[in-house]
């Protein structure tokens, strides 16, 4: 089942790679029928997902280089439990709504579609594997499609912008392998779950060295202060397709690594390590909101903004007890679908008028009263109104963290605040205002793909904040031998 | 029969079959091109292609032999898997590469007869037990190609490059010969078996020659493998040199050295490896750090691949550093990835020369336009270089690195895999020019031949299937590698390694 749902989009991608060339505008019919299968197949394994199951449910495994072959053995295993089938099912989600808002795509069509499912199934492989070398292959296969998309489809500086994303990924993911390295040489095996089960203890290098070597990867991924500066660039460049899986999927490949691998299998030194973790959190959420505040440029606010709430995530990792974790793994699903929502509407206002300057903007409510209002939801959600979904994971995770870093928790209240300051700011200079003759041409958002990609993100929104269930019950699931872990160690 | 020490000497000249075979058919080729004019043009491809099909054949029927000729010569899994590699190198070149050679190459018969000669030296290099018939392959293997590199037709580089690989080429066998001198002087044999037993013994008296030979040893090899200090040879000869030796260099030349490496450092040396094992970590390092940075600034294709070849040298020379049963099969594994990889992008290269004439990396602009299949193979063969996942590079880098780690070398990983990260800035400014760029004048689409889609494909092909499926290379590898380490060895290398190991983890812990 998993398998296929790896399968299907790289099956489409291949597909559409080899339409002739004047039927390249097919290209897009492929890929919403092979993201849409593969939608499809998460949510029967979300819904089929059994909470009360411990351990990784729909695994599928099979030798992939055998002990006789070479003396070592890599596995391909693939499996989720409570942490990554929310994830899962957002990377599913996020796929469709992606190559929806790419539905004008003109140049070069069937290699963008190509590489947009080529992403999906390399994410994929990330939030499934769990197998350490497994996991690295995907994490590294992820940038291909990347570079090429925001490097030939973006606009301003893409060719920077691509680079500078490929080298920040790629010099962290290079310690992360010499972490691997360490882990698996000592002891004998990169399958995660024997790893969680049996830590390691002692290895050839302090493994102090080892946990920051692994956590740095994922610090620029998820990505917090210092190393976040790949991440406005990235956006602001990128077509608005590979903005929504940037934030949506890509970011929390960097949050489920800490948790999946991080903390469990180091986890010792990671509980030494709390109180940077936490103190970079604090600070990424407040450097991110009031950078956030000072911006411009309609798409680098919204990128600015995921800095700050993906310090959320590593806030709720740093407080390493069940509720935090919880938050942080509900925070991640969220603000895939807030974040994904914002750069659709971004997205969908920018084709319109053009520019990204929010002083350009006036009065947009009145001329696109749809995307206004989708404006305005995403927004609300964004700063955790309550009745949306970002409201319960923000509460859980300053629950979860209040007692171990109080400091810490208060910058990110604060933050909150710093966040309905900069989100209410931004949709009344865009929306609202006078509504002036600049914009008297501009047309809504009315075509069946722009509202089937807004409406969907919207009643995912709305359903977890209504009805958290939907997702705590299994992100508890998963939580809960990560937290018992974490909780063993003092 | 036995020498008159004794020594039972087997003259079953069957096993050295292969050898024989491609001399032979380098001596047919040079008589037909001077004495059978009829023949035409074609003829010396096709002769070499059916002596190194030939060789290859009767290369089979010694897989999983184990034996000698007259002690001079091991007949093992570990030389098979070398003339499988160098026979492969070779039919992929005459097929990839006979245009090219047609056009750009004076005396194409004397390249193909050279290509056999070089590919015997190189099999000796791999397959010898004894010092004298080493050093024998190596200077068969050097001096058909200091001729080799300067055939270029047309070309002013060609000969700067063929006089600065004769001399320094030279020296570096000078110092090699020096090197064994001591080295026989102190272990009294030049028979590998021999050397290892004297070097376990009392060597009271004997440290300073040994130190001294093994340093004209290691440099002498390190000139052959382009390592950096002694790489300064390496870019000019391969730009100046015709592609398909260039190819020829950076595939059957390297691995015949490290072939080389291993055969010494894993056998008659390995009992000091206290005295040289510093010196390769050093060589690998500076290797790596300077052969990636200097490859930053490259605008030439060839150079490009040149410091890109020389960095993977690095690579598998942290191979040697903690060489065992398990780095040596994990060397051999990263070569035949990187021999694969190589092979593809600069047979691509060919045909790209083939067509424009150019070899600037700026004149690649575009190509996805203009021939996309040619694009592909390239993007392929950079990013497996590069080590990305789903080819034969990410795999191949991989087992190095892990096989490096539990050698205990855990610093030099983290240098080469920076180094690694590094690598993959300079290959993407390639890919860049192909994708991202418009074609610079003509901009329609051209094709290749139909053998250069035949040798691209097979190597294409056989870089997504090590990626993918790699476990047939990771067998053979290990045959080869338990095929070097039969018996003791493995039991002294474990126990001269294993001070070496604590000694590097502190260090590491400081990175």
């Amino acid at each position: 089942m998993l398998t296929l749902f790896l399968l299907l989009p790289v099956t489409g991608a291949v597909l559409s790679l080899f339409l002739p060339e004047e039927k390249q505008h097919d290209a897009k019919w492929i890929a919403l029928v092979f993201s849409g299968a593969a939608f499809a197949v998460s949510v029967v394994v979300f819904a089929l997902f059994n909470a009360s199951v411990p351990g990784y449910q729909f695994v599928n495994t099979f030798e992939w280089i055998a002990a006789s072959d070479a003396g070592f053995r890599i596995r391909y295993t693939v499996g989720v439990d409570g942490l990554s089938a929310p994830l899962v099912l957002l990377l599913g989600l996020l796929s469709v709504v992606s190559v929806l808002v790419s539905w004008r795509i003109e140049v070069k069509a069937k290699q963008y579609f190509a590489w947009l499912l080529f992403m999906e199934t390399a994410v994929a492989g990330v939030f499934l594997s769990l197998d350490l070398i497994q996991f690295f292959l995907f994490w590294e296969l992820e940038l291909l499609p990347m570079f090429m998309l925001i490097s030939q489809w973006g606009s301003g500086r893409r060719l920077y912008s691509a680079t500078k994303f490929l080298i920040y990924t790629l010099a962290g993911s290079a310690f992360m392998l010499v972490g691997f390295l360490v882990l698996g040489a000592t002891a004998g095996t990169f399958d995660i779950a024997e790893l969680t089960a049996k830590p390691v203890t002692q290895a050839v290098v302090p493994l102090t060295f080892v946990f920051w070597a692994i956590m740095l990867a994922f610090l620029v991924k998820l990505p917090t202060f210092p190393v976040h500066t790949w991440l406005p660039d990235a956006h602001t460049d990128a077509p608005t397709a590979v903005s929504v899986m940037l934030a949506g999927v890509l970011l929390k490949m960097g949050g489920y690594g800490i948790i999946r691998i991080a903390l469990p299998l180091l986890p010792q030194q990671a509980h030494d390590s709390r109180l940077i973790l936490a103190s970079l959190a604090g600070f990424s959420v407040l450097w991110g909101a009031v950078i956030t505040l000072r911006q411009t440029d309609l798409k680098r606010l919204v990128a600015y903004s995921s800095v700050s709430h993906m310090g959320y995530v590593l806030l709720g990792v740093s407080a390493m007890g069940s509720l935090g974790l919880s938050g942080a793994a509900m925070q991640m699903f969220t603000h895939g679908t807030i974040t994904g929502l914002l750069f659709v509407v971004v997205g969908l206002i920018y084709d319109r008028t053009h520019t990204r300057e929010i002083s350009q903007m006036s009065g947009l409510m009145h001329r696109m009263p749809v995307v206004g209002t989708v404006f305005v939801i995403a927004g609300l959600a964004s700063l955790g109104l309550p009745g949306m979904s970002g409201f319960v994971a923000e509460m859980t995770t300053f629950l979860g963290s209040l007692d171990a870093h109080p400091v810490a928790t208060a910058a990110g209240i604060f933050g909150v605040v710093l966040s309905a300051g900069y989100i209410l700011w931004t949709v009344q200079r865009v929306l609202h205002g006078p509504a002036t003759d600049r914009w008297k041409e501009l047309t809504d958002a009315t075509s069946w793909w722009e509202v089937t990609a807004m409406a969907s993100l919207v009643f995912v929104i709305l359903a977890v904040g209504i009805y958290p269930a939907l997702l705590t019950t299994a992100v508890q699931a998963g939580i809960a031998p990560i937290a018992q872990i974490m909780e063993g160690v003092s | 029969m036995t020498d008159f020490l004794g020594n039972h000497l087997n003259l079953n000249v069957g096993l050295l079959l292969p050898e024989i075979i491609l001399a032979v058919g380098s001596v047919l080729v040079v008589f037909l091109d001077m004495f059978w004019e009829k023949a035409g043009r074609g003829s010396a491809p096709l002769v070499t292609f059916l002596t190194l099909i030939a060789a290859g054949v009767a290369s089979a029927s010694d897989i999983d032999a184990v034996d000698d000729f007259a002690r001079m010569v091991s007949i093992d899994n570990f030389t098979t898997f070398f003339r499988f590699m160098f026979i492969g190198v070779g039919i992929m070149l005459v097929i990839g590469g006979w245009e090219y050679v047609d056009k750009h190459v004076n005396h194409p018969a004397e390249f193909y007869a050279l290509l056999l000669l070089s590919t015997v030296g190189a099999i000796f290099m791999a397959s010898a037990r004894d010092l004298l018939i080493a050093y024998l392959g190596i200077e068969v293997l050097s001096f058909s190609l200091y001729i080799a590199v300067s055939l270029g037709k047309n070309d002013n580089r060609a000969g700067e490059a063929g006089l600065k690989y004769v001399l320094l080429g030279g020296v570096a066998s000078a110092m090699l010969l020096y090197g064994l001198s001591l080295l026989y002087g102190v272990a009294g044999s030049t028979q590998y078996g021999d050397i290892a037993g004297a070097l376990q013994g009392d060597l009271t008296g004997l440290h300073m020659p040994l130190i001294l030979g093994l340093t004209l040893i290691v440099s002498g090899l390190g000139f052959k493998v382009s390592a950096v200090p002694f790489h300064m040879w390496a870019p000019d000869a391969y730009e100046g040199a015709p592609m398909p030796v260039t190819a020829y260099l950076s595939a059957t030349s390297k691995g015949a050295t490290l072939a080389l490496f291993l055969r010494w450092f894993g056998g008659p040396l390995l009992p000091a490896i206290g005295d040289w094992q510093w010196m390769m970590a050093v060589i690998a390092t500076l290797t790596m750090v300077f052969g990636n940075l200097i490859a930053l600034q490259q605008h030439n294709v060839k150079r490009l691949l040149a410091y890109s070849s020389i960095a993977q040298g690095g690579f598998m020379l942290m191979a040697v550093t903690t060489v065992s049963d398990i780095s040596a099969s994990a060397l051999l594994v990263h070569l035949g990835g990187y021999v694969i990889t190589n092979l593809a992008l600069f047979l691509a290269i060919i045909q790209f020369y083939n067509r424009t004439g150019k070899e600037e990396i700026t004149d690649f602009a575009g190509l996805s336009r203009t021939n996309p299949y040619l694009a592909v193979v390239i993007t392929a063969g950079l990013f497996s270089l590069a080590g990305m996942p789903l080819l034969a590079g990410f795999f191949t880098k991989f087992i190095l690195f892990q096989a490096v780690v539990q050698g205990g070398f855990l610093w030099l990983v983290v240098v080469a895999v920076v180094g690694s990260t590094v690598s993959l800035f300079y290959y993407l400014q390639v890919i860049r020019q192909m994708y991202i760029y418009e074609p610079v004048g003509d901009a329609s689409r051209w094709t290749i031949s139909g053998s250069g889609y035949i040798a691209t494909g097979v190597l294409l092909a056989a870089i997504v299937f090590v990626g993918i499926q790699g476990a047939p290379l990771y067998t053979v590898a290990d045959r080869a590698a338990f095929a070097l380490f039969d018996g003791a060895p493995v039991a002294a290398a474990a126990g001269h390694a294993a001070p070496a190991a604590p000694a590097a983890a502190p260090k590491a812990g400081g990175h």
